[in-house]
């Protein structure tokens, strides 16, 4: 028996660690331009409306419909291997930003109503959506 | 000033396509290279730039030091993944059009069979992935089949793109494959095979995606004029652009998921060439999934968005239908090298070379660049 391999973690990234401390704490957050207010996801350096790199965290409803999805069937890590098949799911969040988590339920269509779950697993927080 | 008719390609070269090469990327891009210098009639330091393709071969420095080139005026690194090799052709154009070199040599190797080298774990140490690496990788969504698989299932739903849609794709690939004795895949497949091929990224099968291969391509990119006596027909670049879809490094943040970088780039190229779709008699469209071809397909006006999957059917790509498209097999069942074998193929059929898959007549033609997350690019090409 060879040892159960780790899920890989994200790396560290100063620009983006509030968005995991965040997740840590249950909350979807994403970033607001101080200056002009334009919401952002992922997070990165600028408003690409304004260019200002002075961004606030807002925590999200968690609210949105799926955009689209797919079924992993084969593990390109790894550390998935004992999770087959998962899906992921791409959500369009009420605040008109983007997510992609892993999806808590049967059927999926276009537009259909989730909400935000968000689960530790061994310590490290991870995205998640379901039906509401 | 255009670009259009300055630059022409002169050498095409190719070590064969294996998997489990025995050689480094470094020496499988050394003999393509070789090859299309040779084919192009020229010595090694007649070269006088060169732009390197691949994560980990020869630079620009190694070409100087094993060509023994004099006096080398250019070089660059493109970094869009599979869309770079014909976004380099972009590139040597503008070099050899406005005077700047006379022959840039494009090539590329690879030799991707070790475990660690496959896909779902080599992007990860680029930067193009940043976010990937960071929020979607921890979930599982790690290779390019998971990440591009969205896109697909956002277009079945929206549009009603089927199984066999994708499957009309994996078949005419794999017949053009059949007649060329340079492809890897040899077996015949029909859309069943391609149905029941196991799932690996829903609605991605196996038969879906392209290959992890090992080898070398290469080009040169000349002047139009030194194109002339050069022995073998002239191939001149009549249209060529590249584009970045938003959210160039993120596809879940990309307003449409259905829509690539390409359909920014192909109207101008179309402009460049003074053609139409229409007019195109062979395509060699990157195939690094079944969906990439339906989606640029569409994406550069062959038919509307929506319609790619209907085009795609009874036959159209085939050798004989009405746009034969990767006559040599393609990624899906020729060989990947990040497409630098579209553009050899494309040149071959433009100068009558292309052997049992000659399409009749051919003297107008396209290759085009998937790369990353949906950089593109297009490359109209006609004997001349």
């Amino acid at each position: 028996m060879s040892e159960p391999v780790s899920r890989p973690s994200p790396p560290e990234n100063a620009l983006s660690a509030p968005y995991w401390e965040g997740l840590y704490r249950g909350e979807l957050r994403y970033q607001v331009c101080m200056q002009c207010g334009t919401a952002r996801h992922y997070p990165r350096l600028l408003c690409s409306a304004c260019y200002d790199n002075r961004a606030r965290w807002q925590v999200a409803s968690g609210r949105g419909s799926v955009h689209s999805w797919t079924v992993a069937h084969y593990a390109y890590h790894p550390g998935f291997a004992n999770e087959l098949p998962y899906t992921l799911v791409t959500v369009d969040l009420e605040e008109g930003l983007r997510a992609l988590g892993r999806w808590y339920g049967d059927g999926l269509a276009i537009g259909m109503p989730v909400v935000a779950r968000i689960e530790q697993r061994d310590g490290s927080p991870e995205l998640g959506f379901e039906p509401r | 000033m255009s670009l259009a008719d300055r630059a022409c390609v002169t050498g095409v070269g190719e070590t064969a396509y294996v998997r489990g090469a025995t050689r480094s990327a470094y020496e499988l891009q050394f003999e393509a290279a070789l090859a299309a210098v040779a084919d192009a009639g020229l010595s090694p330091r007649d070269i006088d730039g060169v732009i390197p393709i691949g994560i980990v071969s020869a630079i620009a420095e190694d070409f100087i030091d094993n060509f023994g080139i004099p006096d080398l005026h250019f070089s660059a690194v493109i970094p869009h993944g599979g869309a770079s090799p014909v976004m380099a052709l972009q590139a040597a154009a503008s070099m050899v059009a406005s005077g700047i070199c006379r022959h840039v040599l494009i090539a590329f190797g690879r030799n991707v069979s070790a475990a660690s080298n496959k896909a779902g774990a080599r992007i990860h140490a680029m930067p193009q992935f940043h976010y990937v690496t960071e929020f979607e990788h921890p979930l599982g969504n790690s290779a390019p089949a998971q990440i591009y698989a969205p896109m697909a299932r956002r277009h079945m739903e929206l549009y009603g793109t089927t199984v066999e849609h994708f499957g009309a794709v994996a078949v005419a690939c794999r017949e053009h494959a059949i007649l060329n004795e340079r492809a890897i895949m040899k077996k015949p497949m029909t859309l069943d095979d391609h149905r029941n091929s196991r799932m690996i990224a829903d609605p991605f099968r196996l038969f879906d995606c392209s290959l992890e291969s090992d080898g070398g391509a290469a080009v040169v990119v000349s002047a139009a004029e030194a194109g002339v006596d050069a022995p073998r027909p002239r191939v001149l670049i009549a249209g060529v652009a590249t584009g970045h879809p938003d959210s160039p490094a993120s596809i879940t943040q990309r307003p449409d998921m259905t829509s690539l970088g390409l359909a920014k780039a192909a109207p101008r190229a179309f402009a460049m060439a003074d053609v139409t779709p229409a007019d195109i008699q062979v395509a060699e469209i990157y195939d690094c999934f079944t969906y990439a071809v339906i989606r640029q397909l569409e994406d550069m006006g062959f038919c509307n968005k929506g319609e790619g999957g209907p085009f795609v059917a009874d036959g159209r790509l085939r050798l004989g239908g009405a746009l034969p498209t990767n006559t040599h097999g393609g990624l899906l069942s020729q060989a990947h090298v990040w497409g630098v074998n579209h553009i050899v193929e494309l040149v071959r059929q433009l100068r009558g070379e292309a052997g049992p898959a000659q399409v009749a007549d051919a003297v107008l033609g396209l290759v085009t660049g998937y790369g990353d997350l949906g950089d593109g690019a297009i490359a109209i090409m006609r004997r001349g």
